[in-house]
């Protein structure tokens, strides 16, 4: 059964240097504010997993906790590129980055074969590119049936999968919905969950066909109102653009970028003091 | 471009859209020609109807427009692995003349590359899955090149080499839309030829922003101009994002 605990105490708890770390979401509900939490307790060595590492992923990277990337588009989406990501890549810094790049329908086998309890996914894929070449873990397998080749990936099992939902209930009972891209496979494939919520309710109320993480597959609900911005939980706050534009300014160079990590996620408390600092106010639009 | 890529799509396709300028064309002929085009961003959305062009590919507008979403492992697994899709309209850093795309790195190798791209995203799968692909970028000799740094996605010339024993299903890259004009793939050769230009364009300039020999086609064609009832609704499509987005998402 999920506990109900603070941000701070789920990642102490549940999350060591040296883990295998998904925070994930499809450019909806992603887990900024447990990203934050992560840099604040200077996690380091992680092998951060996300098909669309995004703005969250380069703070983390910039900051000196992933020693791997298991990925498949990285980019400031609608904006340009990552920066601190393409520095980590291209120089190095502040740490060498291994990569493990796939596209995005083998990660999300990879993650549906963790789920499943399979030992690897298979798939139509990359028929001549040259990701295979760089990337040892795209292997090909015949088709038993058919004798068709065809691209074959070992399982995503993450140590950690950190989800951000709009609620849970009093049980721990998650619910998401809008955009949910791979977060069920995510949490599914993974031995701990970590999922923080805009908020807690009484009931759910939750479609017979909706999709909802059970409480006893949940390790730790974290209430964090506005915890996925800058990008957005459907149905309470909207994606802020601007920040996204202003982020490609701020992480540019080095010094700015370490400036306003050091300034608004390093010194501050939480997320809420977090949002107080930066700036970063989530307009909720609506509750239900 | 976006005009002459809107009007490549027909009434009533499946199409699995890239965001940016496939994204702002795709809709373009939605909101012309093609009313009953079935828009699919890989975020889940099927059917997509957005008022506003997404700045990206998960936007709540597509999730609030679409006729339904599903998760991202059956988009790819059910939708386009299932061959459920007619086109991919996709975008690319760079391509070459077999309609190759690379968008992983630029200069140096792959492990110390002098400009690290994004990656592959959905493309791998797109290329090879959707019955037809059109690919839009803008052309000069950085982005059609002679050779590419990596494969990110594979044309024709990778997989007449390396197809082996796996089953093709589409006609890969047959149209590649820029803002100089036209290419569109020899059947013989599978090598691009330019088809058409866009007006006040000329052939010297097409030769000259591009990275290899290109051929032009013996009936060369001139992109009709925009017309008024297309220009009209991509300037208002192209507003309507800017007052939401406060940015032009996609602009030319």
């Amino acid at each position: 059964m999920a506990t109900l605990v603070s941000l701070r105490e789920a990642a102490a708890e549940l999350v060591h240097d040296g883990d295998s770390v998904a925070l994930e979401g499809f450019t909806h509900l992603i887990p900024f504010a447990a990203g934050h939490e992560l840099i604040r307790q200077r996690r380091r060595n992680l092998t951060l997993i996300r098909m669309t590492p995004d703005l969250i992923y380069d703070q983390m990277i910039g900051m000196g906790c992933a020693a791997r990337l298991i990925f498949s588009w990285g980019g400031n989406p609608g904006v340009g590129s990552l920066h601190r990501f393409r520095d980590a890549i291209q120089t190095g810094w502040p740490a060498p980055l291994a990569i493990e790049e796939h596209s995005h329908a083998d990660m999300a086998a990879r993650y549906q074969a963790g789920a499943s309890g399979l030992p690897f996914a298979v798939m139509r894929g990359y028929v001549g590119s040259d990701l295979p070449k760089h990337n040892k873990k795209i292997k090909s397998i015949e088709c038993p049936f058919t004798g068709e080749v065809l691209a074959a990936t070992p399982a995503l099992h993450p140590d950690v999968s950190i989800l951000h939902a709009q609620k849970a209930d009093r049980k721990g009972n998650v619910l998401i919905y809008g955009i949910i891209g791979i977060q069920k496979e995510a949490a599914l494939a993974a031995k701990k969950v970590i999922v923080t919520v805009e908020e807690i309710v009484d009931d759910l109320d939750a479609p017979t066909n909706a999709c909802v993480l059970p409480s006893w597959v949940v390790s730790c609900v974290c209430v964090v109102p506005g915890g996925a911005h800058p990008s957005y939980a459907h149905g309470y706050y909207k994606r802020d653009n601007a920040f996204c534009v202003a982020w490609d300014g701020i992480s540019r160079e080095r010094e700015t970028f370490r400036a306003w990590m050091d300034r608004h996620v390093m010194g501050t408390a939480d997320f809420a003091e977090y949002r107080r600092s930066s700036g970063a106010e989530a307009k909720v639009i609506s509750h239900r | 471009m976006t005009i002459a890529a809107a009007r490549w799509l027909r009434n009533g396709s499946v199409c699995f859209v890239g965001i940016g300028l496939p994204s702002a064309a795709a809709n373009l002929a939605r909101l012309t020609h093609a009313p009953d085009v079935v828009l699919i961003y890989e975020s889940g959305t099927i059917g997509a109807k957005p008022q506003v062009l997404p700045l990206s590919i998960g936007d709540g507008e597509l999730a609030e427009t679409a006729d339904t979403v599903v998760s991202v492992p059956e988009i790819f697994r059910y939708w386009l692995q299932g061959g459920r899709v007619d086109v991919g309209f996709l975008g690319a850093a760079q391509i070459d003349s077999f309609g190759n795309i690379n968008t992983t790195v630029i200069g140096g190798s792959y492990d110390a590359p002098q400009v690290r791209l994004p990656g592959a995203g959905g493309a791998p799968e797109i290329v090879t899955a959707a019955k037809e692909v059109a690919i839009l970028l803008k052309q000069n000799k950085r982005t059609f090149v002679e050779k590419l740094d990596f494969v990110t996605s594979s044309g024709y010339f990778e997989r007449s080499q390396r197809s082996g024993g796996v089953k093709l299903r589409g006609r890969g890259p047959t149209t590649i839309i820029s803002d100089l004009g036209v290419l569109n793939s020899d059947p013989a050769t599978n090598e691009l030829v330019l088809t058409a230009m866009h007006p006040g364009v000329c052939a010297e300039q097409v030769r000259n922003s591009t990275g290899w020999k290109l051929r032009v086609a013996a009936n060369l064609e001139i992109t009709p101009k925009p017309t008024a009832r297309e220009l009209a609704a991509l300037r208002d499509l192209h507003a309507r994002t800017a007052a939401a987005h406060g940015t032009a998402a996609g602009a030319e």
